[in-house]
């Protein structure tokens, strides 16, 4: 009995150690993913290429999944505001929850899986395959000409997403909101106008959005490279980047809206 | 001083001295001592793991041993920068198991890579050797293929263009032979032997496929238990005094390495009680 | 697809997203709106301004002319020092006119609501506007109840 308490400590001991030692090397990481920035000085088409599969190819989803977001926040922004008599008030909690919260969250939140996955699994599968070894042997730096525009691409295209989210959501509040429930199109300009500030409200949430694209993008690069060569380290890699990468955006978000919008 | 045994061959390019190395608890080299002649083709042989592939991923610096050096034409290969290690790495040639051609580009392309990143040659130029480097392994009508259209014998024929496009001075092959059908197999030796004579280079052949390996080999070296086990002309390994040496050449079922995994008493098994743990 | 299309897609998405950004500011924010850079100072003191803020409205007639720019505490009077910026094109205010904290609305953002008086003088950059309200007090309103119902027995 002792003995199995013993050994189950052990191995609590043995998984600290390995967690710490990967955080370690996912760091090392980070700073040779900086370093290696400096490849794409001479080659821009590495990184337009992964702008391209990274940020273009997320797009749908997050314009139809703004649309949605925008237009079911402004049903229920109406619900809950139209017994106090105070219905104009609809776009003022539907543009400053999607600028704030929303727009940043939802759109990282996607990004992990859909981007993310795929970050992982390309990176992955090109360590499996030896490729990145056969880079390094023909005097190429893999993580220059493989990681670095990748990382970059997430880092950049992640608040364009937000701001695209964002806006999509906005004017399908606006369609709920004056086509369907028949609230005045001026006042719903007039109010978000009065309450949504530049700085505050549109900026957090873009600063918030850059955070968590460095972020994700860390972890998803990070994962492909550290991966266990084979089709189940694949697997692994790619689900640990989503779920990850998720949590770290949700509690990033907590830490970010306290210390933005805390009084 | 020179290890090889009574043959006459040309001067040392790489020198391997107290070479260690380990991963995690095994041990995989143990004080490996070898010298690789600058022309010719040298075989490195022995059973599967043990760490033929680890070798050539020293000889090129992607690993670094816990003790001993590696020369590579008289460069200490873990001594070196990163640019330095980089400049050496152009001229050597490393053939993966898999090919390792470069996914998302053609045929062209992979082969294009290394002149294009290390040279200033203009596209016209490029496309001149690529054709040159693709027609010398037969492959010059493939040239706009993508990888994942190519059987894994061409494929690897392909990375072969691709090894030796800068012209280096050694091409490092990680099994060349597994997996291949026996025309495929012919080709693939041929190439190796040509390759290595036309361009007067060395060429370090890895595997374990006896028969190929032994047609086109210079020198050999036969590693197991992270040991040179033993090493010299081809003809000295097929009337080896060592016992498991022939086992290995000759690909006997039982000697040295046993057919049977230890196990207990057949007898004792068959009739021990049910549920009864095996001693 | 070949690299034109991508890199003409790729600049595409990120005009896109600046698009999105532009029309998120210039639409929902109060940037369109007042920016109160050029307008010209004018002051009021209050016994008591509420929860009357930095940037919090000043308005005419329901109409917004202005923001607070700054509230100090004036150790002379022992009251509230609020300064305003009006907006340049508002400048024929009689030097009589009042200042008055009010509430917007249900949920309580204070504004300044200006009333114009009738003096031939007009408001200028450093003006002080004599005529102040201070912002309602609930306390006090419940005591002033309180004591007046007191008083009728």
């Amino acid at each position: 009995m002792l003995d199995s308490l013993l050994d189950q400590i052990q191995r609590l001991g043995r998984g600290t150690l390995t967690a710490i030692s990967r955080l370690g090397r996912a760091n090392l990481f980070l700073i040779e993913v900086f370093v290696g920035q400096g490849g794409m000085l001479t080659r821009p088409g590495l990184l337009i290429k992964q702008l391209f599969s990274v940020g273009v190819q997320t797009l749908i989803i997050i314009v139809v999944a703004g649309l949605f977001v925008g237009m079911v926040m402004a049903l229920q922004a109406y619900y809950a505001l139209v017994d106090f008599g105070a219905e104009d008030s609809v776009s003022v909690m539907v543009v400053l929850s999607l600028l704030r919260e929303l727009g940043p969250v939802i759109t990282a939140l996607l990004f992990a899986g859909r981007a993310g996955s795929a970050l992982t699994a390309e990176i992955g599968l090109m360590k499996a395959t030896e490729q990145l070894s056969g880079m390094e042997m023909m005097a190429v730096n893999p993580i220059e000409r493989v990681v670095a525009p990748r990382f970059l691409a997430g880092v950049i295209s992640m608040p364009i997403l937000a701001a695209i989210f964002s806006a999509v959501g906005v004017m399908g509040g606006y369609l709920v909101a004056v086509e369907l429930l028949g609230l005045d199109p001026g006042a719903f300009w007039s109010q978000a106008q009065a309450k949504v500030e530049l700085y505050k409200d549109l900026g957090n949430g873009m600063i918030k959005s850059l955070v968590f694209g460095f972020v994700v993008s860390w972890i998803a690069v990070f994962e492909g490279y550290d991966c266990v060569p084979t089709s189940e380290g694949l697997g692994q890699a790619t689900t640990r980047t989503v779920v990850y990468g998720s949590l770290a955006i949700l509690i990033l978000d907590f830490v970010l809206t306290a210390l933005m919008f805390g009084k | 001083m020179v290890l090889y045994k009574d043959i006459n061959l040309s001067e040392t390019l790489i020198k391997i001295r107290g070479l260690k190395f380990s991963r995690g608890d095994r041990v995989i080299f143990d004080n490996v001592d070898m010298d690789i002649p600058r022309t010719g083709v040298t075989a490195i042989m022995g059973p599967s793991g043990t760490g033929k592939t680890t070798l050539l991923k020293l000889i090129g610096g992607q690993l670094t041993p816990d003790a001993g050096t590696i020369e590579v034409d008289g460069q200490n290969v873990h001594q070196l920068k990163t640019k330095d290690l980089y400049t050496l790495r152009k001229r050597m040639g490393m053939l993966f198991q898999s090919g390792a051609l470069l996914t998302d580009l053609s045929v062209f392309e992979n082969v294009a890579y290394p002149i294009r990143e290390h040279t200033r040659l203009n596209e016209a130029m490029v496309r001149q050797l690529v054709l040159l480097k693709l027609n010398a392994v037969g492959l010059r009508g493939a040239i706009d293929l993508s990888p994942s259209e190519l059987s894994g014998g061409m494929a690897r024929r392909v990375a072969m263009a691709r090894a030796i496009a800068l012209d280096p001075m050694m091409i490092m092959y990680d099994e060349p032979f597994t997996g291949q059908d026996p025309i495929s197999m012919g080709v693939l030796v041929k190439l190796i032997k040509s390759l290595n004579d036309v361009l007067n280079i060395c060429s370090i052949v890895v595997s374990h496929d006896v028969h190929e390996t032994m047609s086109i080999a210079d020198y050999v070296y036969i590693v197991s238990a992270g040991t040179v086990v033993e090493h010299g002309a081809p003809e000295d390994m097929r009337n080896s005094s060592s016992e498991w040496t022939r086992q290995f050449m000759e690909g006997l079922a039982d000697g040295p390495v046993p057919f049977h995994f230890e196990a207990p008493d057949l007898f004792d098994d068959l009739f021990a009680e049910s549920g009864k743990k095996r001693a | 697809m070949n690299t034109r299309t991508i890199e003409l897609l790729v600049g595409l998405f990120v005009a896109a997203g600046i698009a999105a950004l532009f029309m998120l500011a210039m639409s929902v924010s109060n940037l369109a709106s007042f920016g109160g850079d050029d307008g010209y100072i004018i002051k009021a003191r209050f016994d008591n301004i509420g929860g009357l803020k930095v940037r919090s409205p000043v308005s005419a007639s329901g109409v917004l002319i202005g923001r607070v720019t700054d509230i100090s505490y004036d150790l002379e009077g022992f009251e509230a020092l609020v300064s305003m910026s009006i907006d340049p094109q508002y400048n024929v205010f009689p030097v009589d006119s009042s200042a008055s904290i009010l509430t917007s609305g249900l949920l309580g953002e204070q504004y300044i609501g200006i009333e114009p008086g009738a003096e031939e003088e007009f408001l200028v950059a450093g003006s002080e506007i004599d005529i102040t309200q201070s912002a309602l007090v609930l306390e006090q309103i419940i005591g002033q109840f309180l004591y007046s119902k007191a008083d009728e027995e």
